[in-house]
């Protein structure tokens, strides 16, 4: 190779640089929120930690808008920016500024210091950013690791509830474990392939032979990721987390590191052409759906429901993995999106109504919501029947192109199982919107007014609810030129 | 002609009552204010309605007064609507109950009101918009958006197992939804469409891949959906729970419109798509129809709860229409429509009547009552007249379509006729064997003595009623001539079956 040339490729250009812009952004804002946390009183930070975090993720949006201007490859085929990586900066940035959005008042009320906490979103963040954007798998891995270790310290943020710290060492202990499989899979896929970039993996496997190291490789980077957004049957942690973790961090993580995760996983089974996609999915995605389901039905603590609920939600999306590419990748990116958007959007009702120290979390603390505080219980409904699958709803479209792009595929027996969960699902998520409307207000669960970064927070998640719910044309029209940039 | 008000009438009557709702969450909570409000809404609905029939084009078959425009181009969903002669009378009916149902919710909601009428306002919208989506996924979306208000109607309006039964309700009839959902995107999957009219000419041109194996599934996935809706036995045991929970005008509607969803659903998605299905599955459904006929009109009589009685009537009422339907006869279909209607009107009006009792006793044990034709005449004199409508007496709207109905009945098979005739007999034994127990003799109980007749707002919302059987069952062509030409073209799949028996 040519010594000269070699120079001038090693030094980053001005254009690499707008590849990474967002994550450079949220880099740089976490920094300033570690930097300025011990410099300031600790009465008065917690609202002006949480202002700088917010006008990161905001910042981060606009280089999101400004880097779409510039698709293309940086730093040396390892990220690249294209519809599909903005589609889930937007999506992460959004769901960040959303989560912020709702912290403030939880912070407060549960008295916890907020600087390494909005940090560590922030970083969160960069990482779930760069998995969309990486087209390497060793970059992917780092990226998937700055995500997880984030969100293992978040987990376990409520110091004083043991359940927390449970939570946490749980999450971190499991959720290592499964980053090793992926990265044996990452191993294995460089032995079958000679090389970690998803497009020459990709030529690799769509031209030649199908090596066997090649199936082992994916069924292992697999089960990393599944691990990741808690498809059955890796999922086992999911309710135990997802209980002791904060409402807002559960929110958050229940969300945007999936989503990215979900990106991540495009790539390796359409960009990167993976075999054996089909049957690993089916099994995957029946089993998460039916064990999700089931699970959720039995649960009495609100948290925990929706653990299990978010299980079911993993394996309606993973059908979009056995679809075909052309409408199975639209389907899966519009599912993530208004997934993110109910789901971020109950866990801030749920972390305003859990008080201090989230002890009303039970069913029955909801009794009578509808009548003591309508319009919070109003907008939860929204997001409980959005979870359904009822029709105005974001989440009614996503269930209807993941299973229409399942039947284009003719897996109608996937769709029955689908179909039949939705009506399973529709039981529990109506028992909470019957115990707020139907059941007497029991006087001793406390309710504070509704403050405004909540309120702000609950506006956003249920205009793009409803928004995907009436005019979902515009997002799934974005998200299905990715399918055309990535045919061959 | 005013073509103007004829392209948009369909969306006005549709949505005008949801624009009230909407604006009824300004409103401040003075419940007065807001009672008439509704009553102002619905009586405009109800006017701007009447527009339809008044203009209809009568005799032509098709769709009249349509509306298709794009609102979601990826899946291909258009904003269509439209009505023939059966859909554009089942929306006069929910205009027509509506505004009754505000007045008979007048004094008996006292609490939460703002909430109680914006719910219903909603669910008028939905209801509406079940009946003129053509569609499917138009259709489906207004099927699901009618479960939400009228749960939580039954939910938190209701009586004392309220909740139970909102529960069920809603579990029963979102469960068989699901798999009218997956025929729907199955057919969209293979047409690339939802629109009522190209699907069904795609269908019947053949166009369709692996129809020939899926036909019967997707029948029996729109079936079950509307069959849990009508219901049909052995789907129906949902009903009695619900009507007796819900608030009076839960159940008018309930009783007056919901439940035509699923026959309405039946003539128009099995008939319309699948005619050859529908045919070769009569003989079992309409078995199950004669069951429902029978079975309902046995378990009212032995009803000791005036409400539960009623609601075990309507599953018998509803037997007829689903025979009718199934017996692909000009006479069966026209009469099945028929009866939807009469039944909405008898049937409304009779849980009406329940629900005024009930506002003064607050039970609707008929133990409890006896003799009230002395302390209560002029309600006695209504409930008799609603009564014999719904026995069919002739020259009352029971009549018309019961016969016309069994008329169909024999047609197909004398059989069918001869036991779905029983059931006229028998819901004249429970209808004056109850109205015996209640109105006649001595008073029993010292309370019902001093009970109050009706008072002028009671009155306002029976008038109507009662004045609307007497027109249907003394000048049914109104209505069947109209009718009749939507009834001949959903027929047209069947040609040597259809006769005409109305002459124009």
């Amino acid at each position: 190779m040519n010594g000269a040339n070699d120079l001038t490729q090693a030094i980053p250009q001005a254009a690499d640089y707008i590849r990474i812009l967002p994550e450079i952004v949220l880099a740089i804002f976490g920094m300033i929120v570690m930097v300025l946390d011990p410099l300031m009183d600790e009465r008065r930070n917690q609202k002006t930690l949480g202002a700088i975090a917010l006008i990161g993720s905001l910042a981060a949006l606009a280089a999101t808008l400004f880097q779409s201007q510039y698709p293309g490859l940086g730093f040396w085929n390892m990220v690249r920016v294209d519809s599909f990586s903005v589609f889930f900066h937007f999506l992460v940035a959004a769901v960040t500024a959303v989560v912020i959005l709702s912290s403030f008042e939880y912070m407060q009320v549960q008295g916890i210091r907020a600087g390494e906490y909005y940090a560590l979103v922030l970083f969160g963040a960069l990482g779930m950013s760069l998995m969309s954007s990486a087209v390497e798998l060793v970059l992917i891995f780092i990226a998937l690791e700055i995500s997880s270790i984030s969100t293992y310290i978040l987990a376990g943020f409520r110091r004083r509830a043991a359940i927390s710290s449970e939570a946490s060492v749980k999450y971190f202990l499991l959720g290592s474990f499964a980053t090793a499989f992926f990265l044996y899979g990452v191993a294995l896929m460089f032995g079958a392939t000679g090389s970690t970039s998803i497009s020459v993996i990709g030529d690799a496997l769509h031209l030649g032979a199908v090596p066997v190291l090649a199936y082992v490789g994916v069924a292992l980077m697999f089960v990393g990721l599944g691990f990741k957004v808690a498809a059955a049957p890796f999922h086992v942690w999911t309710p135990d987390v997802y209980e002791g973790a904060p409402a807002p961090v559960v929110g958050f993580m229940s969300t945007a590191p999936k989503a990215a995760v979900f990106a991540v996983l495009l790539r390796i089974m359409f960009e990167a052409n993976a075999p054996g996609r089909l049957w690993l999915i089916w099994i995957a995605a029946a089993l998460s759906m039916t064990i999700g389901n089931l699970g959720a039905l039995v649960q009495d603590n609100v948290k925990r429901l929706l653990a299990y609920s978010s299980i079911a939600h993993a394996g309606y999306l993973l059908v979009a993995f056995a679809a075909l590419p052309n409408n199975g990748i639209p389907a899966a990116m519009f599912y993530a999106a208004s997934y993110a958007a109910m789901n971020v959007g109950a866990f801030a009702v749920i972390s305003h109504i859990g008080g201090e120290g989230e002890r009303y979390v039970t069913l029955e603390d909801y009794e009578g919501l509808g009548r003591r505080s309508p319009l919070l219980a109003a907008i939860l409904t929204i997001f409980l029947l959005s979870l359904i699958g009822i029709p105005v709803t974001g989440g009614f479209f996503a269930k209807f192109y993941v299973f229409s792009a399942a039947l284009q595929a003719n897996l109608v027996g996937l769709v029955i199982i689908g179909v039949l969960n939705s009506a399973i699902a529709s039981y529990y998520y109506l028992r909470l919107i019957v115990v707020m409307y139907m059941r007497e207000a029991r006087e001793e669960v406390p309710l504070s007014p509704v403050p405004l970064g909540l309120g702000a927070a609950l506006a956003i998640s249920l205009a793009a609810t409803i928004y995907l719910g009436v005019l979902p044309g515009r997002v799934l029209d974005y998200a299905a030129r990715t399918a055309v940039d990535w045919a061959r | 002609m005013n073509s103007a008000l004829d392209n948009s009438i369909l969306t006005l009557v549709t949505f005008i009552p949801l624009a009230g709702a909407l604006l009824l969450l300004l409103f401040p909570r003075r419940d007065r204010d807001i009672r008439l409000f509704a009553l102002v809404v619905s009586l405009l609905d109800f006017v701007l309605s009447l527009h339809l029939p008044v203009h209809f084009q009568r005799g032509q078959p098709g769709f009249q007064y349509e509306v298709n425009n794009l609102w979601i181009a990826n899946p291909n969903i258009h904003y269509h609507m439209g009505v023939d002669g059966v859909s554009m009378w089942l929306v006069v009916l929910t205009t027509f109950l509506t505004p009754l149902c505000v007045l008979i919710s007048w004094k008996s909601i006292h609490e939460r009101v703002k909430e109680f009428f914006i719910l219903l306002l909603v669910l008028q919208t939905a209801l509406i918009g079940v009946f003129v989506a053509l569609d499917l996924f138009l259709f489906y979306f207004f099927w699901e958006a009618t479960l939400i208000p009228m749960a939580l109607l039954i939910g938190i309006y209701g009586h004392g197992r309220r909740v139970y039964a909102a529960v069920k309700f809603f579990l029963y009839t979102m469960v068989a939804s699901m798999f009218m959902l997956a025929a729907i995107l199955w057919l969209y999957a293979k047409t690339g469409t939802f629109d009522f009219v190209s699907i069904q000419n795609a269908i019947r041109g053949g166009r369709v891949d692996n129809f020939g194996g899926a036909a019967i599934w997707l029948f029996l996935g729109f079936f079950i959906a509307f069959a849990v809706k009508v219901p049909v036995f052995p789907f129906h045991t949902w009903l009695p729970d619900a009507h007796v929970e819900a608030p009076t005008a839960g159940s008018v509607l309930l009783a007056g419109v919901l439940l035509k969803m699923g026959t309405y659903g039946m003539f128009r998605f099995n008939l319309g798509l699948f005619p050859e299905q529908s045919r070769s599955n009569a003989p079992w459904i309409m078995v199950l129809a004669l069951i429902g006929i029978v079975y309902g009109a046995l378990v009212a009589m032995v009803q000791p709860n005036m409400k539960k009685l009623i609601a075990y009537s309507s599953i018998s009422h509803l037997g007829f229409v689903v025979l009718g339907i199934f017996s692909f006869t000009q006479a069966g279909l026209d009469g099945a429509t028929f009866v939807m209607l009469a039944h909405g009107v008898s049937t409304g009006a009779l849980f009406m009547l329940a629900g005024i009792l009930y506002e003064r006793r607050h039970t609707y044990e008929i133990a409890e009552f006896g003799g009230l034709a002395s302390p209560m005449p002029v309600y006695a004199t209504f409930f008799l007249f609603i009564v014999l409508a719904s026995v069919g007496l002739p020259l009352l709207n029971g009549f018309v379509g019961e016969f016309l109905v069994l008329s169909g009945a024999f047609r197909d098979r004398a059989i069918y006729g001869i036991l779905g005739a029983t059931g006229v007999i028998w819901s004249a034994c429970y209808l004056l064997w109850m109205y015996q127990r209640v109105f006649y003799g001595k008073v029993t109980h010292p309370v019902n003595q001093t009970l109050p007749d009706l008072s002028g707002r009671e009155r306002a919302a029976l008038w109507p009623a009662a004045a609307a059987a007497l027109v249907m069952g003394a000048a049914p062509l109104l209505w069947l001539n109209s009718i009749d030409p939507a009834v001949q073209n959903a027929l047209a799949p069947f040609a040597q079956l259809a006769s005409k028996v109305v002459g124009r």
